[in-house]
């Protein structure tokens, strides 16, 4: 049985057990911690850098969904460096794919789009890189567009967690990572696919999408996750 | 001396484009052209993407008839699934075009080209646009304004988005008319009846003062393209292909739309990166044509709504081969587009819920044809075993147009200008005759009264003879 530990977030006073991140006590207390990667049901990774927070006496900033509560802990979510390195991480989604919100099949329903518009994001103040990323849409009932992905591996951690399969994976390093099927194979010849939609489901924007939608059409549904991880007990 | 005038850009229109002059040793006009100066890459840049993306994709073309693409994408894209879409489907797109048609023309004839016609062709530029025309006719500037916004407001009805909507999707549409929206749009239509006949009006009565334009606009004989209904009416959206003569005999008819590549060729001038297609059976550039509302109505055994009829009856009086006359027809046209909407939501079948067909791709190819405002429209995909495009063309209204255009900059800049007397009115009725064809060259409408215009006179050496500017 873990202790309880207290600490102050924003100043207020809150509690949480030892084994618990800063992220899901401030949750529990209806303190608002911006992700994109983190979603209820799977591990965290602290892929994005949405959830920064800071700790008085560390001077670098922490991710709350992986730094876990300590006593006599004072945590900040929210300053002015804070929204500035939000921002830039955003914005560095932004410039690192090809993210054309107006003709996306997710417009309207993207937490990527959602995210830089909770964070006033209005222009991107870096290059675009443009890169050149293809489609695949081999599946008979699913495509992949890679320009649309923010390598949050939601889509390889549900695979591997929940549904077992494990037919995603990422390769590659730094700004040359992509996820892929299987060994790199077209989606629509992996053996190990079982075609369960969970990533399709999972993923925060249209990078991974039910084949024939339009414009905007693309509204993800995950609130299976929670359940599925409630049933096997994965949730605490 | 030879000398070139060059008029850059071309204002009020839709895009960017240039006129050159050129002028012999006595100061007379030898040749002109009109030179599109843009590359927007669409074709190209589609390549590799999902075939469903396209009507969205392709409607960034343009802000001011994104409708339009979005219709011509999506039967292309119907044709990629081989599927015949709900009626229901069918008819909201009809009606959805009509309401794009209707507001696309007011915007040619009350913004861009009404300060011509009400103020004169050699009024002062500074006082030639909408601002103009509030000034002097408040009454005409707010029937533009109001009719513009009829247009856009029945879009936004059905489609929930005045622009660059994604409602319309490859197999139908993804939402089904309700009564209460059906009802807001049945509600405007007769306000919309009433101030284009108010205009036809004021119009017909000042058709006299232009007789010299309208006899310079008409010194051009073409072909005449568009779709045709099955009975030979007035169609926008479905319909065959009917080609008549400079006289309007029809010289080939219920021609399949999907074919047009069989009998429309595309030349390639060296002063335009606009092709210009022609008839092939004529050859080029014999095969030249018109196309949008005055071909449309040159065309048509009728229109099939009462009110347009009756009007294509006084059209009928007027010499059909002036580009001039494409106001009166796009006034015409826009008085059919709220009745023909009237009678489709009249429709037993409008509300259904049955909108959309679902299936996999089941061609490689597939084209869609419709009617833009400018005319005739065909988008044009192939698609791999994925679904992913791998070429897409498109033949754009303006586009058939552009042979028609440039002659006309010709025969008018050889009626009006003298290189020796240049005057800023001899130029503008230059871009007024293309400002007929309400070209749209790209997506954008320029600024009123803010575009510069710079004519320079050039001597072969390089030393400007003569300047205006705007």
């Amino acid at each position: 049985m873990s202790r309880v530990a207290t600490l102050k977030i924003n100043g207020q006073d809150v509690s949480g057990r030892e084994d618990e991140t800063i992220l899901e006590v401030a949750r529990e207390n209806g303190i608002p911690i911006p992700t994109l990667c983190q979603i209820e049901g799977l591990s965290n990774v602290g892929a994005c850098r949405m959830c920064l927070v800071e700790v008085a006496g560390i001077s670098k900033l922490l991710p709350a969904c992986t730094t876990r509560v300590a006593e006599g802990m004072d945590v900040r979510t929210e300053s002015e460096r804070l929204t500035h390195y939000r921002r830039m991480a955003v914005e560095m989604l932004f410039a690192e794919g090809n993210h054309i919100c107006s003709v996306c099949v997710s417009n309207g329903h993207c937490e990527l789009q959602g995210m830089a518009v909770a964070l006033g994001i209005d222009h991107i103040h870096l290059p675009y890189l443009a890169p050149r990323r293809g489609v695949d849409a081999s599946h008979e009932r699913f495509t992949f567009d890679a320009n649309r992905c923010i390598l949050c591996t939601r889509c390889v951690r549900v695979c591997d967690e929940i549904e077992g399969a494990h037919t995603w994976d990422v390769m590659g390093r730094g700004v040359g990572s992509v996820v892929i099927t299987d060994l790199n194979e077209r989606w629509g010849d992996s053996p190990t696919c079982t075609s369960c939609g969970k990533c399709v489901q999972t993923c925060p924007t249209g990078a991974l999408f039910i084949k024939g939608s339009a414009v905007g059409e693309m509204t993800k549904r995950n609130t299976f996750l929670t359940y599925i991880a409630q049933m096997r007990g994965n949730l605490k | 001396m030879t000398q070139t005038i060059l008029i850059d850009p071309v204002t009020r229109i839709e895009g960017h484009a240039k006129i050159t002059i050129h002028l012999n040793d006595a100061g007379e006009v030898e040749d002109a052209h009109f030179h599109v100066t843009q590359v927007r890459g669409f074709e190209k840049f589609v390549e590799g993407r999902p075939f469903h993306e396209m009507p969205a994709l392709m409607s960034r073309i343009c802000g001011i008839c994104p409708v339009s693409h979005l219709i011509a994408s999506a039967k292309a894209c119907d044709a990629l699934l081989a599927v015949r879409i709900p009626p229901a489907a069918a008819n909201l797109r009809r009606i959805l075009n009509l309401a794009q048609i209707a507001q696309s023309h007011a915007l040619s004839f009350f913004y861009l080209s009404a300060p011509d016609l009400l103020l004169g062709m050699d009024a002062d530029p500074a006082q030639r646009n909408l601002f103009g025309i509030a000034q002097t006719a408040p009454q005409l500037a707010r029937d533009g304004v109001r009719l513009r916004q009829m247009g856009q407001q029945i879009i936004e009805l059905l489609s929930g988005k005045r622009i660059h909507p994604g409602w319309v999707v490859p197999g139908g549409v993804n939402q089904a008319l309700t009564e209460e929206k059906r009802d807001a749009i049945l509600a405007v239509l007769s306000e919309g009846i009433g101030i284009v006949q108010r205009t036809m009006l004021w119009f017909r009565g000042i058709l006299k003062q232009y007789e010299s334009e309208i006899q310079a606009f008409s010194a051009l004989h073409t072909l005449f393209m568009g779709l045709v209904g099955p009975d030979g009416t007035l169609e926008m959206y479905d319909g065959r292909v009917r080609i008549a003569d400079a006289n309007k005999y029809i010289i080939a008819d219920g021609l399949a739309p999907e074919d047009l590549n069989t009998y429309i060729g595309e030349a390639v001038e060296p002063w335009s990166y606009l092709k210009s297609p022609y008839y092939k059976p004529l050859g080029y550039p014999s095969g030249m044509y018109r196309v949008g509302p005055l071909a449309r109505l040159n065309i048509v055994r009728s229109c099939g709504t009462p009110h347009a009829d009756e009007e294509l009856g006084f059209f009928r009086t007027l010499d059909h081969h002036s580009s001039f006359h494409y106001h009166y027809a796009r006034l015409i046209e826009i008085l059919y587009c709220f009745e023909k909407i009237n009678q489709l939501l009249h429709t037993p079948t409008i509300l259904s819920e049955h909108v959309r067909a679902f299936a996999a791709p089941n061609n490689h190819e597939g084209i869609g044809v419709s009617e833009a405002p400018r005319g005739t429209l065909m988008h044009h995909y192939i698609i791999d075993d994925d679904g992913l495009i791998v070429r897409a063309n498109l033949v754009i209204a303006t586009g058939h147009n552009n042979m028609a255009m440039d002659r006309s900059v010709y025969q008018v800049a050889r009626r009006y200008v003298r290189g020796a007397e240049l005057q800023e009115g001899m130029l503008n009725r230059v871009e007024a005759v293309i400002r007929t064809f309400d070209p749209c060259l790209s997506c954008s409408t320029h600024a009123v009264g803010q575009m510069p215009l710079h004519v320079q006179l050039v001597a072969p050496d390089g030393s400007v003879v003569d300047e205006i500017k705007r």
